[in-house]
């Protein structure tokens, strides 16, 4: 999902503030209202490229507001309930699709497109963008361990997000569950040792992992990719893990409430077009949900492909969530 | 600060103004409150994730009052009864955490006791195991950095008072420093310790942005950052309800019950005179004082030169929200001076003509009330008529104010009952009463502490990291809260940038307010 947040070199970039107000003086182009975390928006995430690309077809004004991590992100639309200015809200993911259902804030629609997810999409709310699989990564100079039960005995400390507002939060949570079933606390008794610290969301805790503050980090098999391509740094791996890898499909869905339904569509359509899909790798980095003409870029060929993949249906995880969150809460706060 | 006054002057200052501004702190506090309990859903009860909050909070605040009290005995006494170069300035020094924003220390603390931070370095090199600066120690050692001055202030204030005859007397008895330290520093002890470690308590009872930062997950989660959570990540508005009313009856019954020891916060008047000390004239003493002081300076300065030397470094790194930020912290802090001073001095007026201190207490709510509690609680008053997220800097200026009045009550009540006491009589003779009185009388005679007060809210409202935690959106953000948001984001160089900004608008804002108080007193 998220660029590394280390690229000082596009900070230059910076310029490019895109919460400042529309001016009064452009109120006839139409604005759209994309709520989504802050690392899509950061200048060194997809957010400026994307908007540049969308607004040079759409006509209109392309307002990416980001807030927080993917889980704080439905929770925040809670908080504004039918209120909200957002149009289309983009980051949640399949362990939140349930959740974000319940709200009754979201409306169907009609996107689709030749998705080479590893999973056939049906859902009529939400359109996929991207996905990839959980890991811990780490320094290549660090002998991963082979499992969770591995990492529970060794003394390597990690940094995890918090499930409750971070989707690699929740997803390393259903993991754990989908992997180990009843036996997930016992798991979780063995990892509370290992973990340093929880972060509220993805980007604090591989900032932390960057600044050496631990030895892994939950991230994705696709984080490494970034680090070769973008900084020609190969040191960074992520561990294969043998009871599989859990899989994470970032969705995004439009508001019932929006007042711009048919751009809301066409930035989804947009979203899942060979434009975005070929921006989203190098940027976001994750594998495109439509792979583009020119195919995956180079460099993807070197990252860690699970012998198994693991996914709960959406539907299944509000109840699975809350015993999985109360089982990590006992674990953590011992 | 009921005191045994004896005789006490004809009430010329008007009570009106001063319950109405007493009436309002309240009417905030209980609507909130009145809005959280009619969310919190008791059924719900508290999970084992709440109880290990509620357990962190107080084991976390009774260690780190030991700790910095425990820590500064021994600075206060050698401060007492040293005299050496930059003592003046090492005393000053000790006040700026009072006034340092949290997660500027915290920035400065992690660059020194973070994984691979100074320290660390320092113990790699020597082949010993690093230390994690997160969790409960990490959270101790931020508080303790906080607090340990403090405490220091309040001791020294202790020991000058003791008058310089008794340590004569003491060398003339020959008393050894060991019957010396019983028979006369002991007392002052036993006095002024309770006082600084209810305070200490009381400050990390309520602790969150050290919590947000430092803490470790479900293990190391205060109460007022388990508020933030139910609300921010679960929106579960029963659950942060209900946690907020544990931490009213948690911080304010110790608030209540132990600020009653308090000591009067002074502007540190006084503490620049050194005491000639027959019984501390041995080498040994001198090298251990010598010792004592330079650990405590180097504990406060290193983190704060880090800051310094990585935010200079840090400064072109900035983006522009950085500025936008600053702006909105500027005018928040200015605000919050404003309401503080429409409250407090009215209050202060009205506590000064009345016999009992107990009316204090409705400022020391301030202190007891979580402003996350009363950040949920106005979020339910607002959010059926209005887009709360509207009011986040409002409620932030209000919530700030009222963090601010428990402290600058105590320090404009004294002086207020002296003038009262000293021309009340006068004045009513004089028939100045009114605007007038406030004018003629009250406000110049207290120019001093007011500078000292607004100073002191300024700062406090400048380095702010709560409420507005809870209602951030993009556009609406302080200095603090985007420097969270550039540590999170690991652009560490701009986020010590903007550290270097916040700390010198905070000190900034301190100075120029204390300075135009004292200023034209003496003019």
């Amino acid at each position: 999902m998220k660029y590394l947040t280390f690229a000082t070199t596009t900070l230059a970039a910076t310029a490019a503030v895109t919460t400042l107000a529309v001016s009064s003086a452009q109120a006839e182009t139409p604005v759209l209202t994309v709520y989504t975390y802050d690392s899509f928006t950061s200048d060194w995430g997809p957010g400026p490229v994307i908007e540049k690309a969308f607004e040079e077809v759409c006509g209109c004004d392309l307002n990416l507001v980001g807030l927080g991590d993917g889980a704080a992100l439905l929770a925040r639309l809670k908080l504004e309930g039918a209120r909200t200015e957002a149009d289309v809200v983009m980051g949640l993911d399949t362990s939140l699709i349930a959740a974000a259902k319940e709200t009754g804030l979201f409306k169907e629609t009609a996107v689709t497109a030749e998705y080479t997810l590893p999973v056939a999409w049906t859902d009529p709310v939400f359109a996929p963008y991207d996905w990839g699989y959980f890991a811990f990564v780490h320094n290549k100079d660090l002998t991963p361990p082979a499992n969770f039960k591995a990492l529970g005995e060794s003394d390597l400390k990690i940094v995890i997000q918090d499930p409750r507002s971070s989707t690699p939060g929740l997803g390393l949570l259903m993991w754990v569950k989908a992997a180990y079933g009843a036996e997930a606390p016992a798991i979780w008794d063995g990892l509370a040792d290992n973990v340093v610290t929880v972060t509220k969301g993805w980007s604090e805790a591989y900032g932390l992992f960057l600044e050496g503050e631990a030895d892994m980090v939950l991230s994705y098999t696709t984080s490494p990719a970034y680090h070769l391509i973008a900084e020609e740094d190969d040191s960074k791996a992520a561990a294969a893990f043998d009871e599989g890898h859990y899989m994470q499909i970032e969705v995004a869905g439009v508001l019932s409430g929006t007042d711009q339904p048919e751009l809301a569509e066409a930035f989804l359509n947009f979203m899942v077009s060979d434009v975005a899909q070929s921006i989203l790798p190098t940027t976001n980095w994750m594998y495109p949900a439509v792979t583009p003409a020119a195919g995956l870029p180079a460099g993807f060929e070197t990252l860690t492909i699970p012998a198994k993949a693991l996914l709960t249906p959406s539907e299944e995880v509000p109840a699975i969530r809350e015993e999985a969150l109360a089982e990590w809460l006992k674990a953590l706060s011992q | 600060m009921a005191q045994g006054v004896v005789a006490i002057n004809p009430v010329t200052i008007s009570p009106k103004t001063g319950i109405s501004a007493a009436l309002m702190v309240l009417a905030l506090i209980l609507l909130a409150l009145g809005a959280v309990l009619s969310r919190a859903e008791a059924g719900a009860g508290l999970g084992v994730a709440d109880w290990a909050a509620i357990r962190f909070t107080v084991l976390q605040a009774a260690c780190s009052s030991v700790l910095s009290v425990l820590l500064a005995v021994p600075v206060a006494r050698a401060l007492a009864r040293r005299r050496f170069v930059g003592r003046a300035a090492l005393v000053t020094l000790l006040g700026a955490p009072f006034i340092l924003p949290v997660i500027v220390a915290v920035l400065g603390l992690l660059t020194v006791f973070g994984r691979s931070g100074w320290l660390n370095s320092g113990l790699e090199a020597l082949g010993l195991p690093a230390v994690s600066i997160y969790g409960f120690h990490g959270v101790v050692l931020a508080h303790v950095f906080f607090n340990m001055p403090l405490a220091t202030r309040l001791l020294l204030q202790g020991w000058q008072s003791i008058p310089a005859e008794r340590f004569r007397l003491c060398a003339q008895l020959r008393l050894t420093p060991r019957a010396m330290f019983r028979a006369v520093e002991l007392p002052m002890l036993a006095q002024i310790v309770p006082g600084a470690l209810a305070l200490v308590f009381v400050i990390c009872l309520t602790s969150f942005a050290v919590a947000l930062t430092l803490g470790g997950g479900p293990r190391a989660t205060t109460i007022e950052l388990a508020i933030y959570q139910a609300f921010r990540f679960d929106f579960d508005l029963g659950r942060a309800a209900l946690l907020s009313v544990v931490q009213l009856a948690l911080a304010g019954g110790v608030a209540l019950f132990a600020l009653r020891f308090v000591p009067v916060i002074t502007m540190g008047g006084g503490l620049d005179r050194v005491m000639p000390r027959w019984d501390a004239r041995a080498d040994v003493q001198r090298v251990m004082d010598a010792l004592v002081i330079g650990f405590a300076a180097g504990f406060l300065l290193v983190p704060l030169a880090a800051v310094i030397l990585r935010g200079v470094m840090g400064l072109p790194a900035m983006p522009a929200t950085v500025y936008l930020a600053a702006g909105t912290s500027i005018a928040v802090a200015l605000s919050s001076i404003i309401v503080l001073l429409a409250l407090a001095l009215p209050m202060a007026g009205w506590i000064a003509g009345r016999k009992g201190g107990g009316l204090e207490a409705v400022g020391l709510l301030g202190l007891a009330a979580s402003p996350l509690m009363i950040g949920t609680g106005w979020f339910i008053v607002i959010n059926p008529y209005a887009d709360p997220f509207d009011f986040a800097l409002p409620v932030t200026v209000l919530v700030n104010a009222m963090m601010a009045l428990p402290f600058a009550l105590r320090i404009l009540v004294p002086p207020m009952r002296d003038a009262v006491e000293t021309f009340g009589r006068l004045s009513a003779m004089l028939g100045v009463r009114g605007w007038a009185l406030w004018r003629i009388l009250l406000l110049p005679r207290l120019r001093r502490q007011i500078g000292f007060a607004a100073g002191l809210t300024g700062a406090l409202s400048m380095g702010d990291l709560g409420v507005i935690a809870l209602f951030a959106d993009p556009d609406r953000v302080t200095l603090p809260l985007q420097m969270v948001r550039l540590m999170g984001a690991y652009q560490m160089d701009a986020a010590a940038g903007a550290a270097l900004v916040l700390l010198v608008l905070s000190l900034g804002v301190f100075w120029m307010c204390d300075k135009g108080g004292r200023g034209r007193a003496e003019a």
